[in-house]
This record gives structure tokens, C-alpha cells and sequence, in this order.
């Protein structure tokens, strides 16, 4: 089974979502400076990703989001706005800290001190906290604060955390190196442990803390940086904080003890506390799972659906006991594939809030005004789906801000406002989702799309070309109208990766440019991956399934319509023509079958299409199964799933399957 | 089960371990492919055809679950074809595909054994007297009075649909 993760592989996962969440809370500040909660917001996720990265052997992390958070704290005080230059000098610093994490031996430290020399120079010194990350008892403490006007006072602090907090990845000395510091040079601070409730040695749980600790500190910071000290940890805890007034003897404590470390030893060393992955204790409504359980869960229940359809084959025409349980199983399947289904979810928000920060870079870079709005953020789709949509929304939203947008002049010029927008949406369309990306500026440009097209050989010179033909071109690989390849795009790649990321979620894209007022790019993509609902159909001997998503409705193939094999392929259905495909031509199978054909008609691309099989089976709930990498050519088929009595059936890939049909009959015409 | 062992075992040359291999028969010949990537062994079962695919897939079946294809190698070899016989089987095995683990099916006429080919008894590819693609051969062992092919499948498959290269590989 699976193991347990390795701790600083789960340190770097967390810190990867920290950073991710960090930097929307930054562009939210950026325009709200003022709001404190997303300031305190801001300083939590850099004080986790210190706590924890010192905790998890990143000691060049904590060293330098310490003093990143030294700088942050001074816009949680007050005394420095949240500016527009030190939200990107955070932004950028954020993006050090990904580096120091990804590759720490890599990561170049000029550009983190630069970053803090950068921060320093802002306005003004802001007091530069000595890098000092190790739990020693005898290092200078790290004056956190150092311009708090208040009055001196005395407080006893005495916390009692909960037993299993050190597995959480708590240590203990941490949380009282800080109230140490808080005491500042003058080191007036002691700590008490209280052994009470040790148990004897036989009783002792090496992983449990038992001690809990009285502290006397003298500090000119008020409660609420106390409070602060235990923000991660106060769940469970008991602490209580008393102020006493303007006092100045601390003799009156028992027991004082002369290093905290030989407090703690007898209840746990804390490097027990280290091999534990700390949870998220503050999520008491979910649990992180590893996204490889969530996939072999969906493959079992997968193995379940199919298991469950040969029970009700076998059941059927046997016992009237067994057919209502059979039933009955088909019901709790079918209720248990749904719920793994939905814990696969994600809203599409989480995808899109990632944006944000390319647009801003890119405008910035650009110099082009531009705002992002976004549409549909709680859309829900296959979490897979969404881990594969990054790479292409990227570079179509990098396209639409480099070609698509004009500067600000040339769009007030075009009678336009200054900012260009770019818009993100999403949107359920049966079992499918559209995801759209639009711009409102210059639209894509016809005459040098089509000049390139003929250059490359991919349209003859002059030649009638359906409009949206003519722009989906922009997909093909290596096609771009960009006269100057720049840093953001023009080099024909990115539009190719989105096509073919497209292809591979068996999606479809769609191209539209209303001349000069922006242009949209909409993904047309399945919700999910795993299971399909779908038409079983019989051609020859085999039987396929057609994704019901694209089925319209079924009618009969009458004899006369039918007599006409070879001439023309046109149904009547209720006035409109339809064309049809004969399966059995596709699929190489010369004879024709006996009795009544049927027609599934079927959409793709906004056209509609018949296809003739020989029998329609059934309505049948797929699980699809990848094809080998073998079968790679053989496109028209979108996958493979198990019937109900163990053989194999090919599931349709419709558009594929129309593409080749159009060019099976250029080929026979040429012929 | 892994792959890779063979050819490290085979990139050094002092080792003296013995290749064990699964031998089987397709026309006249005896080919041999490495116990480490072969996962089972089927009787013939329904074999689904694809459409449109290319001529050495036979199909897919189901095993245990997944869906395997089944190919034949015949075409590969220049063989033509040849009826399902009760001796006919499915070996089931793994292989990298354009990178990627996967799990495929080979027709065999007849499965033999599994055999031991000493060190020694391994030959290079010769570059001549053979019709068949050289890049095809790992190398060439010999047991009894007859020669074993030892195939190297990866290439196999990643190879186009000509069957009979031109003298000398090119």
C-alpha cells in the first residue's frame, strides 16, 4: 500500500498552495491596501512557510521569509502602506522562496539579498532582523518588533498545548524561543515547565507532550502579540495570558528552570515530532488526501461498474430475489461512483486565481493596461481536467494580452477605454464544460492568417474558406502571424500546446473574432475523464459506444434512403438535410447488413451528422480505458471500455471520427 | 519485474548470470523474449478489432480488467498469416512505448519454455543472413541443435509497418 510521504515532500507541497494563496492575498491587497485582514491574512502564510520550513531542514527558506516577514510586519503595523512597489517586490520575493524550495542548491542567494536590500530601500530601514533560524537556547533573540511605543509590563503566560500536538509537527521550543523573543534585548524571561502531569516511565508516550510551561516575560508588546505566539496551535490548547500591572520583581515563580531543553527531555525529545507530516490542523471539515488514492478509488469503483454490470446480465431472467438485489447493488453503485466522482471535483476558481499573476507580469511588462475578469469560478471539473488546463489557459491569455489588446493609446484612439479586459469563464453545458477565453481588443487579423496559411501550404492561395476555419488555423503547430517573435509569445508554440492538450482531454476548441471588437477562444471540454455515458451500438460484428453527449436522438434508416448507397448520403429529418456515414464504409466492411438500419444523429462542431449502424443496443454507463499508446493513430476512437459480458468495446471519438470520414471521401474523390 | 536488469546484466559483460528466457514459436523459427517483462501467458481469447489500425494489431482484449492489444508479429517478420491452431497463446508483457510503461499482447503460435541461455552461448547480431531487421535482434543464443532468437521488442514495436528491411540496416 501506499507510504507514508516523505515529510519535506509534504512541507513542499504545502508551501507550494501557501505561496499560491500568499499571492492572491498580495493582488487582493494590491487593490484593498488598506484592508487588514488581508494583510494578517498575508503574514499568516509567510509565518507558516517559515515555522514549517525551518522545521523540515529549509533552513535558507525560513532565513529568508523571516526577514521578508520582518518587512511585512511593519504594513501589519501600521507604519508602512501596503504600496503597489512592495506588493511586486513581494510578489517577486515569493517567487525566490519557490526556488529556494524547489531547488535550494540552485537558487541564487544574490537574488534574495537583492530582493531584502530591495525591501530595505523601499522607504526607508526598516529594522533588518539578524538570520538566525536554529532552536538554540543560547542564540540572540530575534527582535521581531523594535518600534513599539507602549509601557513595559509583566505578563504570565501559561499554556498547556494538546498531548498529540507535536505530531501535527509542533515543536514546542519554537513557540517559546518566539516569546523569548518578545521579551527583546532586555531578556527578561522565564520559563517554567510543569511536570505535573508526567506520567512514570511506563506509562510515558515518547510521541505525547505532557509538560506544560508558565512564562514570565517583561515586554513592551501588547496581548494580541502574545496571542499571537500560539495562532497555529491554540485549537486545542489552554492558554492563559495575565498582565500585571507595572510590576517589577519576577521572583515569586517555583522552579525555575535553566534551559528548556531539559524540560522537554523527559516528556519527548522533539525531533519525534519530525517524521510525522504535519495535517492541517485548522481544516476540522476536510482531510488532505493524496491525489493518487483518489485515483486508484476511482479506478476500483471503475472495476465495481463494470463487476456490477455482468451481475445484472447474469441476473437477468433468473430469480426475482436475485434481480431486486441486483438492483439494489446498481443503485449503491451507481451512488458510490457519483460521490467519488464529485470528491474528484474542483472548482475551476483555484485554476483562474493562478492568472491573476500572470496578467499583472504581463501587463507590467507589456506596458499594457489590462484587467482580468472571471466568470463561473465555482464550475466544478475533474481535478485532472484542471491540472492539464494551466499550460494552455496560460498561453492563450499571454496571446490575448500581446496581440489581442492594443496599448492604451491605440484603443483610445479606436474609441475604446484604456484597459483592455480579458475574460476568463466557465460554464456547464450538459456533461461538458465550456471554458472561455476573451479579449476586447483588435480581434484576430483575417488577411495575415490567411497570407501565412498559404505560405505554409495549409490553404491554396485564394481559396473559400469557412470563416471559423480560417481562424481555427491559428491552432496548427508552429503557426504564428507574429512579425516579431518577443519573450511572451510569437514563436507558433503556445496555440499548438492548446490544441493538443484539447485533443488529449478529448475536447474540442473553438475560435471567434468579430472584427475589431476582441476575440474568444472557448474549450469545449468533458467533465470528466473517468466514466461516460454512452449509446452501445452494433456495427458488423463489433460494438462501440457513442459518447451520449453527442447523440441527438435515433431514427430508422427507411429502405428508399437507404437504396440510395452510393449516390447520396442526405437524410430528411423533419425538413432539415442531414448527411449521413455509414459505419460499416468506415470501418472497412464491404457487405451490408440484413433488416433495418439505424441512424444515430449526432453533433460535433456545431454540425449535425448521422451515422448509420446496424443495431442500436442500449443506453450503457462506460468506464473508459486508455488505448495503448499502440493505437495512437487510430484516433476515431476515443478510448476503450469492458461490456457487461467481458469482451472490449471502442468508444467514438465523433469529431475524429467525421474528420476521417472527410478525408476517406477526398481520397476516393481524387480517385 | 524489471526490464532493465537484463541490459545492465548484458552491459557488463563480466557478470556470468544466465539470460532466462520465455521461448516461443512463430512459423519456423524460435524467438525468445526475457522473463522479466513476460506477465502471464492467455489461451486465445475474443479478440475486439479496431477499426482502421494498423495491420499488426490484432485487437484488444480484456485482461483482468484492462485493455490490452493484442499484435501479431508476424507482419513484422515478413510471415504471412496464420490460423488460430489449439497451440496458439497470448503472451502478455510489458513494454515502454514512446516512454510509457505499457502492457501488451503478443500472439505466439506455440509457447516452448522457459529456458536458461548460459552467457556464452550468446551471439551478436550477424549483419548478414538474416531477411529481418537487424535492430529488431538483441542477440542470438543457441540451444540444442537450434538457434534462439532473442527479440529486442522494444524496437519492434517502435518500428514502422515495413516488414523486411534492405540489407545492412541502412
Amino acid at each position: 500500500m501506499q507510504m507514508s510521504p516523505d515529510p519535506a515532500d509534504t512541507f513542499r507541497q504545502e508551501a507550494a498552495e501557501l505561496l499560491e494563496q500568499l499571492e492572491a492575498t498580495l493582488l487582493d491587497l494590491e487593490g484593498a491596501p488598506e484592508n487588514h485582514a488581508l494583510v494578517d491574512q498575508a503574514f499568516r502564510a509567510l509565518h507558516t512557510i517559515k515555522g514549517s520550513g525551518g522545521m523540515f531542514g529549509f533552513d535558507a527558506v525560513a532565513a529568508f521569509t523571516h526577514r521578508l516577514e520582518t518587512a511585512f510586519e511593519a504594513v501589519r503595523s501600521g507604519r508602512r502602506p501596503a504600496t503597489p512597489a512592495l506588493i511586486t517586490l513581494t510578489l517577486s520575493s515569493l517567487d525566490h522562496i519557490r526556488s529556494l524550495i524547489v531547488s535550494p542548491d540552485t537558487a541564487e542567494p544574490s537574488i534574495g539579498a537583492a530582493l531584502l536590500a530591495a525591501l530595505a530601500d523601499l522607504d526607508g530601514p526598516v529594522a533588518a532582523a539578524p538570520l538566525v533560524v536554529e532552536a538554540k537556547a543560547d542564540v540572540p533573540p530575534l527582535p521581531l518588533k523594535t518600534t513599539t511605543g507602549g509601557t513595559l509590563s509583566r505578563w504570565t503566560v501559561r499554556f498547556r498545548l494538546a498531548e498529540n500536538v507535536m505530531s501535527f509537527g509542533t515543536n514546542p521550543l519554537l513557540l517559546l524561543k518566539e516569546l523569548r523573543d518578545l521579551a527583546g534585548d532586555g531578556r527578561r524571561c522565564t520559563v517554567t515547565a510543569l511536570t505535573d502531569r508526567v506520567p512514570l516511565l511506563e506509562d510515558l508516550d515518547p510521541f505525547a507532550l505532557h509538560v506544560a510551561w508558565e512564562v514570565d516575560l517583561v515586554t513592551a508588546h501588547e496581548q494580541a502579540d502574545i496571542e499571537d505566539v500560539f495562532i497555529f496551535v491554540a485549537d486545542d490548547a489552554q492558554i492563559e495570558i495575565t498582565r500585571h500591572e507595572e510590576e517589577k520583581a519576577i521572583a515569586q515563580t517555583t522552579q525555575p528552570v535553566a534551559s528548556v531543553i531539559a524540560a522537554l527531555t523527559p516528556a519527548a525529545p522533539p525531533q519525534a515530532a519530525r517524521p510525522s507530516p504535519p495535517s492541517a490542523p485548522e481544516g476540522a471539515g476536510s482531510i488532505r488526501v493524496q491525489a493518487e488514492r483518489l485515483d486508484s478509488l476511482m479506478d476500483q469503483v471503475g472495476e465495481l461498474v463494470i463487476a456490477q454490470a455482468r451481475l445484472r446480465q447474469l441476473s437477468l431472467g433468473g430469480d426475482p430475489a436475485l434481480l431486486s438485489v441486483v438492483e439494489e447493488v446498481e443503485r449503491l453503485v451507481s451512488d458510490l461512483r457519483d460521490t467519488t466522482m464529485s470528491i474528484r471535483m474542483l472548482p475551476i476558481g483555484t485554476l483562474f486565481g493562478r492568472f491573476r499573476r500572470v496578467v499583472r507580469d504581463l501587463s507590467q511588462a507589456l506596458g499594457k493596461e489590462v484587467m482580468l475578469t472571471t466568470e463561473g469560478e465555482d464550475t466544478e471539473l475533474d481535478k485532472t481536467v484542471i491540472e492539464s488546463l494551466n499550460d494552455p489557459l496560460v498561453h492563450l491569455i499571454r496571446n490575448s494580452i500581446d496581440h489581442g489588446l492594443e496599448t492604451a493609446e491605440e484603443r483610445r484612439a479606436a474609441g475604446k477605454s484604456g484597459a483592455g479586459t480579458v475574460h476568463l469563464s466557465a460554464v456547464h453545458a450538459g456533461a461538458q464544460v465550456l471554458i472561455t477565453v476573451s479579449d476586447d481588443g483588435r480581434g484576430m487579423n483575417r488577411e495575415a492568417i490567411r497570407a501565412k496559411a498559404e505560405e505554409r501550404g495549409l490553404i491554396a492561395p485564394g481559396a473559400e474558406v469557412p470563416d471559423s476555419e480560417l481562424l481555427g488555423l491559428v491552432f496548427e503547430a508552429g503557426f504564428s502571424t507574429a512579425a516579431v517573435v518577443s519573450d511572451v509569445s510569437g514563436r507558433g508554440v503556445g496555440m499548438d500546446v492548446v490544441r493538443q492538450t484539447v485533443d488529449a482531454l478529448r475536447g474540442s476548441l473553438m475560435v471567434d473574432s468579430p472584427p475589431g471588437r476582441g476575440a474568444s477562444v472557448t474549450l469545449r471540454l468533458p467533465l470528466t475523464l473517468a466514466i461516460i455515458d454512452g449509446l452501445l451500438v452494433q456495427v458488423s460484428g463489433g460494438q462501440y459506444v457513442i459518447p451520449l453527449a453527442a447523440v441527438e436522438e435515433c431514427v430508422d434508416l427507411t429502405p428508399a434512403e437507404d437504396a440510395r448507397w452510393t449516390r447520396r448520403n442526405f437524410l430528411n429529418l423533419r425538413g432539415d438535410l442531414v448527411p449521413f456515414l455509414r459505419m460499416r464504409d468506415l470501418f472497412g466492411v464491404p457487405e451490408r447488413p440484413e433488416g433495418f438500419q439505424k441512424v444515430v444523429i449526432v453533433t460535433s462542431g456545431g454540425m449535425r451528422v448521422g451515422l448509420v449502424v446496424d443495431h442500436v443496443i442500449g443506453q450503457y454507463q462506460t468506464v473508459i480505458k486508455s488505448l495503448s499508446r499502440l493505437l495512437d493513430e487510430a484516433n476515431q476512437f476515443s478510448g476503450a471500455t469492458i461490456l457487461g459480458d467481458g469482451s472490449v468495446a471502442l468508444i467514438l471519438d465523433v469529431a475524429h471520427l467525421i474528420d476521417f470520414a472527410q478525408a476517406l471521401e477526398a481520397e476516393r474523390k481524387a480517385s | 519485474m524489471q526490464p532493465s536488469s537484463v541490459t545492465e546484466r548484458q552491459a557488463g559483460q563480466s557478470s556470468p548470470a544466465p539470460l532466462h528466457v520465455l521461448t516461443l514459436g512463430l512459423d519456423q523459427e524460435v524467438f525468445a523474449l526475457e522473463t522479466e517483462r513476460v506477465l502471464e501467458v492467455l489461451d486465445v481469447v475474443a479478440v475486439t478489432t479496431v477499426p482502421n489500425a494498423r495491420r499488426f494489431i490484432r485487437g484488444l482484449i480484456n485482461v483482468r480488467g484492462r485493455v490490452v492489444p493484442v499484435t501479431d508479429l508476424r507482419s513484422k517478420f515478413g510471415m504471412g498469416d496464420a490460423p488460430t491452431t489449439p497451440d496458439t497463446r497470448i503472451i502478455v508483457i510489458e513494454v515502454v512505448l514512446r516512454g510509457q510503461l505499457s502492457t501488451v499482447g503478443i500472439l505466439a503460435d506455440r509457447v516452448y519454455e522457459v529456458a536458461e541461455l548460459p552467457h556464452a552461448s550468446l551471439e551478436e547480431t550477424p549483419r548478414l543472413g538474416m531477411t529481418w531487421r537487424p535492430e529488431f535482434i538483441k542477440s542470438i543464443g543457441k540451444r540444442g541443435d537450434g538457434f534462439v532468437i532473442v527479440l529486442d521488442i522494444e524496437k519492434v514495436f517502435a518500428s514502422e509497418e515495413a516488414p523486411i528491411s534492405s540489407p545492412a540496416g541502412s
